[in-house]
């Protein structure tokens, strides 16, 4: 009987530990925050490329810096293993990512790189910005083909 | 019990004869073929047809970059309920891809699912879409494949179990699905009459986002209100103005960059899709956006 109890609460505790790892995992709130970063800033250079919104050069070379610093950002904590959507609930990353981790990093350097070239031209007309916003984009969305479940 | 036994007999032999006239595989009748043939085919409308019709998407290898000229050397799979489904060769590689093929095999397959020897195409080559393309388009079509280059590639065979590695009978699946009419009925304007061409017969865009029903049929009381995913990975969104709930401009604008309205990014097999669509001239993404907005 006195062992019982202890027993329980661990497996208890267990499992309270389980169900607050599916919800909030925080590795995988921070990338998710941090590409929401990213689509807040694309917001400002995509609708001025698209032409939802005058173009400003200030605003977009803003935009194009903060885009510059946060594909910067380290990822080395925010993809731990077992964080991939058959793993766990509340992501949308594929397992594919931890099977072929050079791949998701040269996509991540194309990222960079596109970011990049947009910093260096975003406040130079809308001219020499559409294409760049065009490059950054397909760098998103080549990765999101391969590595992003759908909802 | 001799006569019964000669009946039963009699009865099974009937129904063989019925099976094998009800999926016979049935190609285009002689008088499409008479028009087809006397048609003069152009390359340049052919890469319009090619890029509204998605086939890079599924025909080019697997993970290829985006290319004006794509090698359609196939090994893409497919997986479904149903096991996995290779894409093939269709290069114009004369002995791997499609290189020798006349223009009546050609239209027979796209436009009927059935190959040069009389086999059933399996519908996960999208032919019930392209059902609905013109002889025109078709002719157009293969005289654009006949300028991309040749791919000697081998795609793997289909990864199916029994009883679908039996193509015959996918005519009795043909009988019910291929053939159908527009789902969009009634007094249409020319803009979205162009954007149901381009939806319904090419794009095939309800292949994805409609359901399906247990016979792997479209439920087309469900357009495009969206799917579970055939991979098993999520739900397809739906497209229907109620679900979406975006502008004109927010759907054409999403077909040439990808960029949903707030500045997601689009991704899985939808990637592929905006592509292809970024090609198309911005009056046909229009259409296809004023097409969705008229569903409903
Ligand atoms: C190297 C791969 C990669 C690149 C490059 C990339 N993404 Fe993502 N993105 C992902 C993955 C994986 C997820 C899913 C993360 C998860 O759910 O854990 C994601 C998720 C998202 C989300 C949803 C976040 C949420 O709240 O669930 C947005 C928005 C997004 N990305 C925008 C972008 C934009 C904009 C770019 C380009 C500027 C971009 N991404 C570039 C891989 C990438
Ligand atoms: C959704 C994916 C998909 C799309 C889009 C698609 N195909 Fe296919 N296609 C397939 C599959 C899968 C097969 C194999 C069917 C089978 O074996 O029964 C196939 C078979 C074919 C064949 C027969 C090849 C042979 O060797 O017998 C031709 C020709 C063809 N496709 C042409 C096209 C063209 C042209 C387009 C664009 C208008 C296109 N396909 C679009 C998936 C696709
Ligand atoms: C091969 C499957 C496939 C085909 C074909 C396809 N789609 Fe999609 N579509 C998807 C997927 C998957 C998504 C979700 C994308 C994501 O996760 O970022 C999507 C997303 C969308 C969205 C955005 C929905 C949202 O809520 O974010 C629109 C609009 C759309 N598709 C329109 C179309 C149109 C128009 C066509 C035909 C021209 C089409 N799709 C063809 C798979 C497909």
């Amino acid at each position: 009987m006195p062992f019982r109890t202890p027993l329980l609460a661990s497996i208890l505790g267990l499992a309270t530990a389980g169900a607050v790892l599916a919800d909030t995992n925080p590795a995988v709130d921070a990338r998710q925050a941090q590409f929401t970063l990213y689509a807040h800033n694309l917001a400002v250079v995509g609708s001025m490329a698209q032409g939802r919104m005058d173009y400003d050069a200030d605003a977009a070379q803003t935009a194009a810096d903060n885009l510059y610093h946060l594909t910067r950002h380290d990822q080395g904590r925010m993809w731990p293993e077992g964080t991939d959507n058959a793993s766990i609930e509340g992501t949308r990353a594929l397992p594919g990512i931890w099977e072929d981790l050079d791949d998701f990093t040269a996509k991540f350097v194309a990222l960079q790189e596109a970011a990049e070239s947009l910093q260096a031209v975003a406040g130079d007309g809308l001219d020499a910005l559409r294409p760049a916003v065009g490059q950054l984009g397909a760098a998103c969305a080549a990765c999101h083909d391969a590595n992003r479940a759908e909802r | 019990m001799q006569r019964v036994a000669v009946f039963v007999f009699g009865l099974a032999l009937l129904a063989g004869a019925g099976f094998w006239w009800l999926t016979r595989p049935q190609g285009l009748d002689d008088a499409d073929i008479a028009t087809l043939m006397a048609l003069d085919a152009d390359p340049e409308r052919g890469a319009g047809v090619f890029w509204a019709g998605g086939c890079a998407g599924c025909h080019s290898a697997p993970g290829a970059e985006d290319d004006d000229a794509p090698v359609l050397s196939g090994g893409q799979r497919f997986e479904t309920e149903f096991g996995v489904f290779i894409a093939p060769n269709i290069s114009p590689h004369p002995d791997h891809g499609i290189g020798t093929w006349g223009r009546a095999d050609f239209a027979n397959a796209m436009m009927r699912g059935i190959s040069p020897q009389g086999a059933h195409y399996y519908p996960a080559f999208p032919y019930t879409a392209y059902a609905l393309a013109d002889l025109q388009e078709i002719a157009d079509l293969q005289a654009f494949i006949a300028t991309l280059p040749p791919s000697d590639a081998v795609a793997p065979e289909h990864e199916l179990a029994f009883p679908f590695t039996f193509r015959r009978g996918i005519g009795l699946w043909k009988a019910r699905y291929l053939g159908e009419d527009w789902v969009l009925q009634g007094d249409l304007s020319p803009e979205v009459e162009r954007g149901r061409h381009l939806v319904e017969a090419l794009a095939h865009c309800a292949e994805c986002h409609t359901p399906r029903d247990s016979f792997g049929g479209l439920d087309r009381a469900a357009w495009m209100e969206g799917a579970p995913n055939p991979s098993g990975d999520g739900r397809i969104p739906g497209i229907t103005p109620g679900a979406l709930g975006w502008s004109r401009q927010d759907i054409a604008l999403y077909l040439e960059s990808g960029f949903t309205p707030e500045f997601d990014v689009a991704g899985g097999s939808m990637a592929a899709v905006v592509r292809a669509m970024a090609r198309l001239t911005p009056a046909d993404r229009d259409a296809i956006a004023a097409y969705l907005l008229a569903l409903e």
